[in-house]
Formats: C-alpha cells, sequence, structure tokens
C-alpha cells in the first residue's frame, strides 16, 4: 500500500524556537495513523506545518507523491487535505449549515447537495440545529461540526488535532465510531493526533510517538500499546 | 518590519569612544556647541532667517509634546493641531482684549493646554489604536469650525483671525524685537527640553513606554495606568500648546484655518521623520514641518500633502524609527568599530 | 410639524450617504480590524473620474457604471500593494499609512482636477414627479440608489458562495484557509467592495455639496459618527447609525446649535460613544485577553 502522506526531515518553528526537528513519518492510503505525545511535545505543530500554518516549515512534505511544502495553506488544502484543528476552529457567527457549505467553498461538482444528506446522517444532531448559529452549539456539537466542515471538502486525507479535547467519554466513543464508519466505508485516510492515547490507539492501524519534537518510537498500533513504556506513560497502567 | 523600539539599549556611555572621551562627554559637549551656535544664530542672519529658524524650534516643542504622547506612550493623536491652536488663541485673546503682559500669556496657555488635554485624556482611557485616532481626527477637523462660530466671534475675531503686535526687547538690551522673540523662544524651549528629558528617562519614561508596549501587563505590574495616560495627555497638550502660544507672537496672527486638519498631519509627519521616541529627533522633525510643506506648495498645490503622504507610507516601510533610529543605529556601529 | 418632518426626512436622505460610507468602513474594520481613514478620499477620486467622464460626454449612467468598476479596481489595488505589507505592523504603522494614503490620494485628487469648486450633476430632475414637498427629487433618488446599494449588499454576503467565504475569512481567517478561501483576496475584494460603496456616496453627495478635493472629508466623520454609534462591527448596526447621524444632524442643525457646529456636533456623538458605550448600539463587546 502506498503512503498517501510522507514526510522527510520535517521541521518547524515558531519564530526562532524550534518545535520540531525532523520527522520522519508516513500514512498509508487508507490506513489510520496516530501521532502521540505528551503536551508540548509538538504534535498540533506538525500538523500545522503540514498545512503551513502559523510556523516556519522545513523539510520535505510528499501528498500523494507530489511536494507540497511551502505551498500556501488554501492550496494545500485544495489538493485533498482537510484539517480539523484543535479548538475545532469553529465560525461562530455563521449558521451550521453556513458552516457546512464553507467546507464545500472549493467543490465545484454536483454531489455537494448529497454530501449535506450523508453528514447530516452521520452527525443528526447537527442537523436538527442547521440554521442555528455555530457559536451556540456544545463542545461536542461544534466537534462534530468541525469534522463535518472537512467532510465536506471530500478530503483524501484527513488530520484530526485532538478531537476529544474538552468532551464527555460517550461522545467522544460516538465521534470516534464514526471516524472509523468514515475510514471503511470511504477510504479516507486519517491522520490523528491525540493526547487520549487509550482511544487513539483503538481506532489507529498506526502510531508515532512524539517526544520534545522527536519521534520516539513508530510501529503498528497494538505494539505500540503494549510497549511497556508507552503503557507506563502514556496508558496509565 | 515597522517596530516601534524601546529605550535605547544600556551602551557603555562611560566607555572611552574616541580620543579618550567617553560617548557620554562627546554628547554634552556637542549639545554645549549646539547651544552656543543658537545662541549666536541671531547675530549672523538675516531677519528673515530668523524668523525660519525661530519657527523650527517653536514647532520642535510641538513635536515634543506629540512625541511624548505618540512616541513615548502610544496613544496616537491626530488632533494636535487643536492644542496649538488653544495656545495660540489663547495668548492671541489676552493680548488682545486684556492687559496683560505676552510673556504671562505662554505659562497661562500652557496651564489652559494641560486642563484641556488632561479631560480629553479622560475619556479617551479607554479608547484604543484606532478609536482615539478616530477621535484625535474628529478633533482636528472641528476645530477650525469651532474657532470659525458666530456666537464665538467676539473673543476670536472669526474668520478674520486677530492680528497681535511683537513685543519690544526688554528695556536695556541691545536686541530687535524679532531677536529677542528669538532668545525669549530658546528661554521656554531649553527648561522645556530639559523637563521632558528628565522625566522620560526616568522611572515615568519607563512607565509610559510599559504603557504603550504592554498596556496590561503594565497594569498588572501596579502602574496606574488611568493616571499616567490622562497626565501624559495633558503634559502633551501644555508642550504643544505653549509652542502654539510661542508661535502665535511669531506669526503675529491667528487665524482659524491655519490650524486646520492639515496642521495636525504635518505634526505626525514630523515626529514619524524625527523619529518615534526620539527627543533630539523634534528638532529634525520641526525642520521637515517647516521647510518641506512650504518649499513644496512653491511646486504645486498638491504637492505638499502629496510629499508627506509618500514620507509617511515611506518611512513606515523603511525606516519606523525615523531619522533619530537611524542616526542611533549608525552610531551604535560607529561606536562599536571605534572601541575596538 | 411640517418644517420638522421635513427635517427629519432630509436628515433620511442624507443619513442614506452616512449609512453608506458607515457600512464601507465597516466591512473593512470587520476584517482586518483597522478603519480606513482614507475611505472618503478613495470616493472622492472616484467621483472626479465620473466628473471626468461626464464632462467628455459620458451619459450619466454609463459614467456611473464605469466609475464603480474603476473604485472597486481602485481598493483592490490599494490593498494589494500598499496596504498588504502592513498587516502583521503595530498599529500605529498601520494608522500612519492610512492617513498617508489620505495624503496622496487627496493631493491627487488637487492635482488632476484642481481645487476649484465643480458642480456635479444629478441624474434625478429637479422637476421629476417623485420630488414632493418634503424631499427633492435627489434625495428621494438618494434614499432609492442607497437602498439598492444595501440590499445588493446583503444579497451578496448572505445568498452567495463569494459573500460567504468573505464573511468567513473576515471572522476567522485561520479556519476559512482549511476550508480553501484564499483569505488574502477575499480582504482585497473587501477594500473594492468598500471603494466601490465609497463611490456611490460620493457621487449622491456631490451634487448637493458639490465637488472638491475636501468634500468626502465631513462626510467621512459622519459615516465614522454613524458606525460607531450601530457598531464598528455590526455593518448593519453601522448603516442604521447613519441614518440615525443623518437624522439627528439635520435635527441639531435646525433647533438646537445652527448649521455651522455640524463636524463639532460629529465630534461630541464620536466622543460620546467612546465613552459611553465603545461597541456602540448593536456591536459586541470588546475583549482583550492580557
Amino acid at each position: 500500500m502506498s503512503a498517501i502522506l510522507e514526510t522527510r526531515a520535517l521541521s518547524a518553528a515558531y519564530g526562532p524556537t524550534r518545535v520540531l526537528q525532523s520527522i520522519d513519518l508516513s500514512v498509508p492510503e487508507r490506513g489510520i495513523v496516530t501521532l502521540l505525545g505528551a503536551n508540548g511535545a509538538g504534535k498540533t505543530t506538525t500538523l500545522r506545518a503540514l498545512c503551513n500554518m502559523m510556523v516556519r516549515v522545513s523539510g520535505e512534505i510528499r501528498f500523494e507523491g507530489q511536494r507540497i511544502d511551502g505551498k500556501a495553506t488554501e492550496d494545500i488544502v485544495r489538493l485533498g487535505i482537510g484539517h480539523v484543528p484543535d479548538g475545532r476552529g469553529t465560525l461562530v457567527s455563521l449558521s451550521v449549515e453556513e458552516n457546512l457549505r464553507l467546507g464545500a467553498y472549493t467543490r465545484r461538482d454536483a454531489r455537494v447537495a448529497q454530501d449535506f444528506e450523508r453528514v447530516y446522517s452521520y452527525f443528526p444532531r447537527l442537523k436538527e440545529r442547521r440554521r442555528q448559529q455555530a457559536g451556540t452549539l456544545s463542545g461536542g456539537e461544534q466537534q462534530m461540526l468541525a469534522i463535518s466542515r472537512a467532510l465536506m471538502l471530500r478530503p483524501k486525507l484527513m488530520l484530526l488535532d485532538e478531537p476529544s479535547f474538552g468532551l464527555a467519554p460517550l461522545v467522544v466513543q460516538e465521534i470516534f465510531r464514526i471516524l472509523r464508519t468514515i475510514n471503511e466505508q470511504e477510504g479516507m485516510s486519517m491522520l490523528l493526533v491525540e493526547q487520549n492515547a487509550n482511544i487513539a490507539l483503538e481506532l489507529a492501524n498506526e502510531a508515532y510517538l512524539l517526544e520534545t519534537g522527536r519521534i520516539m518510537l513508530s510501529g503498528p498500533a497494538a505494539t505500540i500499546g503494549s510497549d511497556e513504556s508507552v503503557r507506563r506513560a502514556y496508558l496509565g497502567y | 518590519m515597522a517596530t516601534l523600539e524601546t529605550s535605547r539599549p544600556a551602551t557603555t556611555a562611560a566607555a572611552p569612544l574616541f580620543a579618550g572621551l567617553s560617548l557620554r562627554v562627546w554628547q554634552i559637549i556637542g549639545l554645549a556647541a549646539v547651544l552656543a551656535a543658537a545662541c549666536v544664530l541671531p547675530f549672523i542672519i538675516s531677519s528673515y532667517q530668523l524668523l525660519l529658524a525661530n519657527q523650527v524650534i517653536v514647532y520642535a516643542v510641538a513635536l515634543l509634546g506629540l512625541n511624548i504622547l505618540t512616541g513615548y506612550n502610544g496613544q496616537f493623536s491626530l488632533g494636535h493641531g487643536a492644542f496649538y491652536a488653544i495656545g495660540a488663541y489663547t495668548t492671541a485673546i489676552l493680548l488682545d482684549k486684556t492687559g496683560i503682559p505676552y510673556w504671562a500669556t505662554i505659562p497661562m496657555a500652557g496651564v489652559l493646554c494641560f486642563a484641556v488635554g488632561f479631560l480629553f485624556g479622560l475619556p479617551a482611557l479607554r479608547l484604543e489604536g484606532h478609536y482615539l485616532a478616530l477621535a484625535t481626527f474628529a478633533l482636528a477637523i472641528a476645530t477650525p469650525q469651532l474657532l470659525k462660530y458666530k456666537d464665538f466671534d467676539f473673543l476670536t475675531g472669526g474668520v478674520q483671525g486677530i492680528v497681535i503686535t511683537a513685543p519690544d526687547a526688554p528695556g536695556g538690551l541691545p536686541l530687535r524685537a524679532d531677536q529677542w522673540l528669538y532668545f525669549f523662544c530658546l528661554l521656554w524651549t531649553i527648561p522645556l527640553f530639559i523637563v521632558a528629558w528628565n522625566l522620560l528617562r526616568g522611572r515615568t519614561g519607563r512607565a509610559l513606554v510599559a504603557i504603550r508596549d504592554h498596556p496590561l501587563a503594565a497594569a498588572t505590574m501596579g502602574i496606574d495606568t488611568a493616571r499616567y495616560k490622562s497626565m501624559t495627555f495633558g503634559v502633551s497638550a501644555m508642550f504643544t500648546g505653549i509652542a502654539g502660544a510661542l508661535g502665535a507672537l511669531l506669526a503675529q496672527f491667528v487665524s482659524p484655518d491655519s490650524f486646520d486638519f492639515f496642521l495636525s498631519v504635518r505634526f505626525l509627519v514630523g515626529i514619524v521623520v524625527g523619529g518615534l521616541a526620539s527627543m533630539a529627533g523634534a528638532f529634525f522633525g520641526a525642520i521637515f514641518v517647516e521647510f518641506v510643506p512650504n518649499i513644496a506648495d512653491l511646486l504645486s498645490k498638491a504637492a505638499p500633502q502629496a510629499i508627506q503622504g509618500i514620507v509617511l507610507i515611506g518611512c513606515m516601510y523603511l525606516m519606523p524609527t525615523g531619522v533619530m533610529g537611524l542616526v542611533r543605529a549608525l552610531g551604535h556601529r560607529l561606536g562599536r568599530r571605534v572601541a575596538r | 410639524m411640517q418644517a420638522f418632518l421635513h427635517q427629519v426626512l432630509s436628515g433620511f436622505a442624507t443619513g442614506g450617504i452616512y449609512a453608506s460610507v458607515a457600512l464601507a468602513l465597516v466591512m473593512i474594520y470587520q476584517s482586518t480590524h483597522h478603519v480606513n481613514f482614507a475611505q472618503g478620499e478613495m470616493a472622492t477620486f472616484s467621483t472626479y473620474m465620473a466628473w471626468k467622464m461626464i464632462t467628455i460626454g459620458f451619459p450619466y449612467w454609463a459614467a456611473f457604471l464605469l466609475t464603480l468598476l474603476f473604485a472597486f479596481v481602485l481598493g483592490v489595488a490599494i490593498e494589494r500593494i500598499i496596504v498588504r505589507p502592513f498587516y502583521k505592523a503595530p498599529v500605529l504603522s498601520v494608522i500612519a499609512v492610512f492617513i498617508g494614503l489620505l495624503l496622496i490620494i487627496n493631493s491627487l485628487s488637487g492635482a488632476l482636477f484642481d481645487y476649484t469648486i465643480k458642480p456635479f450633476p444629478s441624474p434625478f430632475p429637479s422637476d421629476a414627479w417623485y420630488g414632493g414637498p418634503y424631499l427633492s427629487p435627489h434625495e428621494v433618488g438618494m434614499i432609492f440608489v442607497t437602498f439598492v446599494v444595501l440590499a445588493l449588499t446583503f444579497f451578496f454576503f448572505r445568498f452567495t458562495p463569494l459573500g460567504l467565504a468573505m464573511r468567513a475569512a473576515a471572522e476567522n481567517p485561520v479556519s476559512s484557509r482549511l476550508c480553501g478561501v484564499r483569505v488574502g483576496w477575499m480582504l482585497a475584494l473587501g477594500w473594492g467592495l468598500a471603494g466601490l460603496i465609497g463611490a456611490v456616496a460620493g457621487m449622491m453627495t456631490a451634487p448637493v455639496i458639490y465637488l472638491d478635493p475636501y468634500m468626502m472629508f465631513s462626510v467621512l466623520l459622519y459615516g465614522f459618527a454613524g458606525a460607531l454609534l450601530g457598531g464598528i462591527d455590526n455593518p448593519w448596526g453601522a448603516v442604521l447609525g447613519g441614518f440615525i447621524v443623518g437624522v439627528l444632524q439635520n435635527i441639531a442643525g435646525a433647533y438646537l446649535v445652527g448649521t455651522e457646529l455640524m463636524v463639532t456636533v460629529a465630534l461630541v456623538i464620536i466622543i460620546g460613544i467612546l465613552v459611553i458605550k465603545p461597541s456602540g448600539l448593536f456591536g459586541r463587546p470588546i475583549v482583550t485577553r492580557v
């Protein structure tokens, strides 16, 4: 299986401060890869670096074999990478439906109306609230909205930044179940950044462990999950 | 690329710089030389040139006032022409309508402008950046209108303005009226600059800059931001008001249209060119303000504004710290090279 | 009573101009958090373009539409070329740049078209059927044109994808980029639209107060007052604010302070709002993080 996303010696810095030191990772097609690590390890920075937002990036990034490092964020997105940012990035003054319509902004094909229904079928609560102002949604609903907004792009690869953050366990389960469904039914590749290592390892095929900007460990999710040091440090047992 | 620098870095001013004397000593020598030259000037240049030189000095005081507020304290004023006008009209009206001697009108103008500035500064406390610029913009546009208001005509002389005569030198001194006026202005300028220098390099100055750069952090550090900001407004207005009063004596005439929005613009350009947060820059700025628009006016009516506009944008782009910033930067490089 | 009604309706007509200027100001403020001090001059310069076209023989509405196009392109060009390098610059630098822009455009108007006052035609003939006891045909026309512009703007932002993208870019550029929106161009478009709206305001105002390079100075101020009154981050509040300022101005002028102190009234309004409720009647209160 070829990799839909590959990085080589990816480094990132905020101003003079280097946060990522030469990261090599790859996401196989139709696969789910999770990036684990503690606070400040550089997980969010990695996703930002992939989309060239807010950081100075060096190194190689290949999407579907083509170099994308150096491109503008909006151009990277247009190539088929959806990004669900940390903090959800809800456009609070727009309605739910407008948020979704914005997600489909770059699409010219006729299947957009279909995609609204698809997204509403995954998240019926969004359909109920579709005319509501997005800022009034609960945290869980905003997370669903953020994922849906990225889905409206019909991306080939989806980047998710801590989708479980601040959400009740039941809501998290629901969201992750839907993510698995999307991956299985539509073959969408995913790169998932999570602090909640347990649930991430359940979903993912492969895992990388990031510590102070370096990849410490990588391999199949099950192997990483049973690794002694990972268990102690990140899984709590 | 355009950043306002904080106060000068800690160079070793006592270390030997050149010919065995430290930077500090050279600064003092330089200052003394400038002062000496300034005192000699009225006797070696023509009357007209003296008028120009005098106007430069007056503008320098006005610009110093604006710089204290905008450059050091970060409160943007597009309306300092209004304070200049208040100072000028105070002197003119007092001389026209009362028997108060000319030299007494200057501090009175200063006090009045301080009060007005302080009062304006109070509501301005809640305004940042654009909002304050807006409010002062409105002030600048409203000023000529207020001065022309018919009901105030009995005081302000309306559109015609007020004509005043320049004072003669006090009895006994062998000076022409214009030479005396020059020294009179110097007598105000030098102490004002010393006062400003003292204020700005000490705790007050640091507080002002802290408020400019990190207002919320400054407040949490215990700096009474509100008090400083409104006092700064008052002091700034006072300086510019005194300059206006001196300017009125110099021009021997005040009229509403000399104090329009474009005067405030000239002041803004002056501090940008001379250097925000720089005292010596006030003179460079004043030279610019005095000469460039007038010379440009000879080219065409539109030229002064065009040139000032281009200068403003150009300075922000290339030389955000103004002439003095450039001089300082060069000075540091020179200093390091010589000290090696 | 009749006189009062006349003042109110007349004020409503000029209020339409202020509402348009206020809208243009808010459009730029919303997306950039900068106040465009050069808005008035851009409008004046565009109006001069119209004047030139009419003078050399273009029919009014042709000149009108071409001027709108010109104003749009001018706005886009100014944003891309002059304003863009300063997006990350400190507030004071940006204000200085806008004032510089004000000066340059003002002097261009003066240099190209000289400083003499010029009459500007109104497309609404003075004996038209829609004039009445309270409003001249031009005033009726002003109100009509203002409403058309406002309605078109509303529909554009509410119901077109581009309008949605512009609103999104103004509110949350990061999330918008993640949806593929070219935020930079959205800002440029915002400036273009603001320029266009300003040009309409200029062309409607010129027949009343005559065309000279300083024409829009006070109109800009009233537009500011309206925008602040309604809430500088709320476009429709700003529009309402503009109408209110227009009516207030006329009433104050006729019954309170006389017409010579009009700008001072605007000053008082501006300071009053900034002191009492800086976010305006309908704006959101401003919250700052340390």
